[in-house]
């Protein structure tokens, strides 16, 4: 059975970043895995969504709507938006953080009024101030490894596979901040 | 050894074992990483060209020499390159030849959705289409030995969810190619009529003995569920048929996209009640199968638009509905991309809105000066044409029009194909007004260096381009350097430049926010001071928004370049480190 995690935001947040950690950790555990990205002018501040995908055998490296087992949002709006995306019983891991769009700033839409409310009178779905987190352990940049580490928690993996992971794919002299993102995530 | 690769990195990967001695590309989305992972094989020559033709024939010059050698481009960038594409066809290669082209449904990244396939059968190239990153690195690996064996270049196609999804791959070990002994064959490598004419019919013979090898390659698979729908498929849409589809269709996966094997279409056809084609964009296999009087459903039920996906295939296939899902009980809004905070162009776009100007616009991260609130941005239609339309514009409309009129490209672009619109400017006496928006760097792609930044693909320092003395050489007489964040001084020069009664170059200088030697510190904040004339909000900048009516500078967007500091009347913005 395929499991597909889908991670949501917006460009400039270090969605990819997540998505390699994901996709290399699943790897080691001897899956087949597919995680499809995005490059380019979409990602100058604009929707970003990278599809995760890993099991016995992963055809489309895609994930339809109604299909995603988890997804996992660095901005309230961009978790709303990605809710069609949610498979029936799947779980929405939410950063609270708002950052309005161009059409917000400009004035010519509005922000949605308590999204996290709205979405969980549809689905399950946890809100962390991925932010605060991320500052604590010393870089307001390490939103994405926060994040990562409360996915880890709701997946069968190990917590030393993760560590491995993030060892490998995280440079140097960021690493102990991330590691320590992703402990204050995995352990919130 | 089994790894996690980026499609575009297979590919890179492929070309590696396959021993490839010279690579040349143009950066473009989604082609940019393959050559960008080249450059991490010291062993091989890699380089950014200024434009995709350029590139294209430092790889046929490299394979006539005898090495290996590959080019890479985005769809858009092989019409650049089309001229030499279609005469290396006749001329065949020496050291394998291929021409690596990556095309974006949906256009996540481009200007159109135009199909490379039909590139392949107009230029009489063979083309390979693989389906995810391994096929990507073996495809590419058999490519240059097709190349070698048929002596042709060799189209690998790709798409934006092949080049830019990670999956599985095993690696191999690279192939130490020795060059191929160069010699001298005028009625091979010099195509004028009397040689081309001969060529022709070689192509052609080509062509013959290509039909023959696809009707056998391994790279076209069938694969038997036993049942009762066929489906022709390949590329990314036969991953998306294949999950929707599972083994409730047999499915005939095309390696080989052109030239397609006629017996092998028809054998696997006339076993079903139901054939379907299943490609996104154009009807190229269908048109195919329908020319040899194959019955097949495609584009009656399927798009021409965007990309495909596995429940659109199942609903049109198998007329099942798509999953439950929750829904969304108002309208949201959407998230554009925008420039980034701190982003140099602006400045320049602040400016040009602000005086009303039409604006000739290009390719590039200035692309989104077309995007609310700056709007500014009039016409984009191809990489330098901001240069060459404006003059038409001004030749259409007159004088008095041209004085309102600039185009705007940016460093990268105007070496790409801005320089020849400028002669053209200069030769036939136009006036124009063209703004080079000099960031230092490619940007939109993602920091390629190219002629006007100094250094090569490996970072290695190099002449630098200097683009005053370029237009000046041209016979430009009028050239401005102008910091576009000083918006007063860089709106007086504007004004001047475009009421001038001569052609004129402003080059706007300041480097993109996100390199690396780019260090603004801090952020702005709004102080009590501010009268909320909301002048500041003007800039489409990210980071400033309304909140209750009022301004606020968000810290966490803010990078604290200042720009609105030098735009707010009331001195009412201020930088706190």
């Amino acid at each position: 059975m395929t499991k597909n995690i889908m991670i949501v935001g917006v460009g400039g947040q270090g969605t990819l970043l997540a998505s390699r950690i994901l996709g290399n950790t699943v790897i080691n555990e001897g899956y087949d895995v597919k995680v499809s990205e995005v490059h380019g002018m979409s990602q100058r501040g604009g929707s970003v969504v990278t599809y995760v995908k890993y099991g016995d055998k992963v055809y489309s490296p895609i994930i339809d709507e109604g299909e995603a087992d988890i997804i996992l949002a660095f901005e309230m709006l961009e978790a709303y938006r990605a809710l069609p995306y949610l498979k029936k019983g799947g779980k929405l891991i939410v950063n609270g953080q708002r950052i309005d769009p161009m059409p917000v700033i400009t004035g010519a839409a509005s922000y949605p009024e308590e999204i996290a409310d709205k979405i969980a009178a549809k689905a399950d779905i946890k809100v962390i101030d991925a932010l605060s987190l991320a500052k604590e352990a010393g870089n307001i940049k390490a939103v994405n490894v926060v994040l990562i580490g409360v996915m880890a928690k709701s997946t069968d993996i190990a917590y030393e596979k993760w560590i491995d992971t993030i060892r490998s794919t995280v440079p140097e002299k960021f690493l102990d901040v991330n590691l320590k993102a992703f402990d204050l995530g995995y352990n919130i | 050894m089994k790894k996690l690769l980026l499609g575009n990195a297979a590919v890179a990967r492929g070309a590696y074992e396959a021993g490839v001695g010279v690579v040349a590309s143009y950066p473009g989305t989604p082609s940019t990483e393959i050559t960008e992972e080249i450059v991490k094989f010291e062993e091989i020559y890699a380089e950014w060209s200024p434009n995709e033709k350029v590139a294209a024939e430092v790889a046929i010059g490299a394979s006539i020499g005898g090495a290996r050698s590959m080019s890479c481009m985005k769809h858009v960038g092989l019409n650049v390159m089309a001229d030499p594409v279609f005469t290396v066809s006749y001329t065949g290669v020496n050291g394998g030849l291929v021409f690596c082209v990556a095309d974006d449904p949906g256009m996540h990244s481009s200007q159109n959705e135009q199909d490379s396939r039909h590139y392949a059968k107009a230029s009489k190239i063979m083309m390979l289409e693989p389906a995810d990153s391994s096929e990507c690195k073996e495809f590419t690996r058999t490519a240059f030995d097709l190349s070698e064996e048929f002596d042709t270049p060799v189209f690998i196609r790709l798409s934006t969810r092949v080049s830019h999804s990670q999956s599985l791959v095993e690696l191999g070990e690279r192939e130490n190619k020795e060059l191929k002994p160069y010699e001298k064959n005028i009625g091979k490598y010099v195509m004028m009529p009397a040689n081309a004419v001969k060529r022709h019919v070689v192509v052609e013979d080509r062509i013959a003995a290509l039909k023959e090898f696809a009707e056998q390659t391994p790279l076209n698979s069938i694969e038997e569920n036993g049942a009762n729908i066929g489906v022709i498929t390949a590329g990314i849409a036969y991953m998306y048929a294949k999950e929707a589809l599972g083994d409730k269709a047999d499915f005939l996966k095309l390696g080989m996209v052109y030239p397609l094997p006629e017996k092998k279409i028809k054998d696997f056809a006339a076993k079903y009640d139901k054939v379907y084609v299943i490609e996104e964009l154009d009807p190229v296999i269908e048109d195919y199968c329908k020319s040899l009087g194959i019955e097949v459903i495609g584009k009656e039920i399927f798009t021409l638009l965007g990309e495909y996906t596995p429940n659109m295939i199942k609903s049109a296939v198998l007329g099942e509905s798509a999953p439950q899902k929750a829904t969304i009980d108002e309208a949201i809004p959407v998230r554009p991309p925008v420039m980034c905070a701190g982003c140099p162009h602006r400045g320049v776009f602040y400016v040009l809105k602000k005086l009303g100007l039409v604006v000739s616009g290009d390719i590039g991260c200035y692309t989104l000066g077309a995007v609310a609130p700056l709007q500014s941005v009039d016409t984009t239609i191809c990489m330098g044409a901001s240069v060459s339309a404006a003059l038409g514009m001004a030749k259409a409309r007159g004088a008095e029009f041209n004085k309102k009129l600039v185009s705007v490209i940016g460093d990268s672009t105007f070496m790409h194909s801005g320089i020849t619109g400028l002669v053209d400017i200069v030769y036939n006496k136009g006036n124009n007004t063209v703004i080079i928006l000099d960031n230092s760097i490619t940007g939109m792609t993602g920091h390629q260096d190219n002629p006007t930044t100094g250094y090569t693909i490996r970072g290695e320092e190099t002449k630098q381009v200097n683009l005053v003395a370029l237009c000046k050489a041209v016979g430009i007489e009028h050239i401005a350097v102008c910091d576009p964040f000083d918006v007063k001084a860089f709106e007086e020069v504007v004004k001047t430049e475009i009421n001038r009664e001569a052609p004129s170059v402003i080059i706007a200088q300041r480097p993109c926010a996100l390199l690396k030697k780019v260090k603004y510190t801090g952020h702005c904040k709004i102080t009590d001071k501010c009268k909320n004339c909301n002048m500041c909000m003007k800039l489409g900048c990210p980071a400033i928004t309304l909140k209750d009516g009022k301004v606020i500078i968000d810290a966490t967007q803010c990078n604290g370049c200042g720009l609105c500091v030098n735009v707010c009347p009331f001195e009412a913005i201020e930088k706190e480190e």
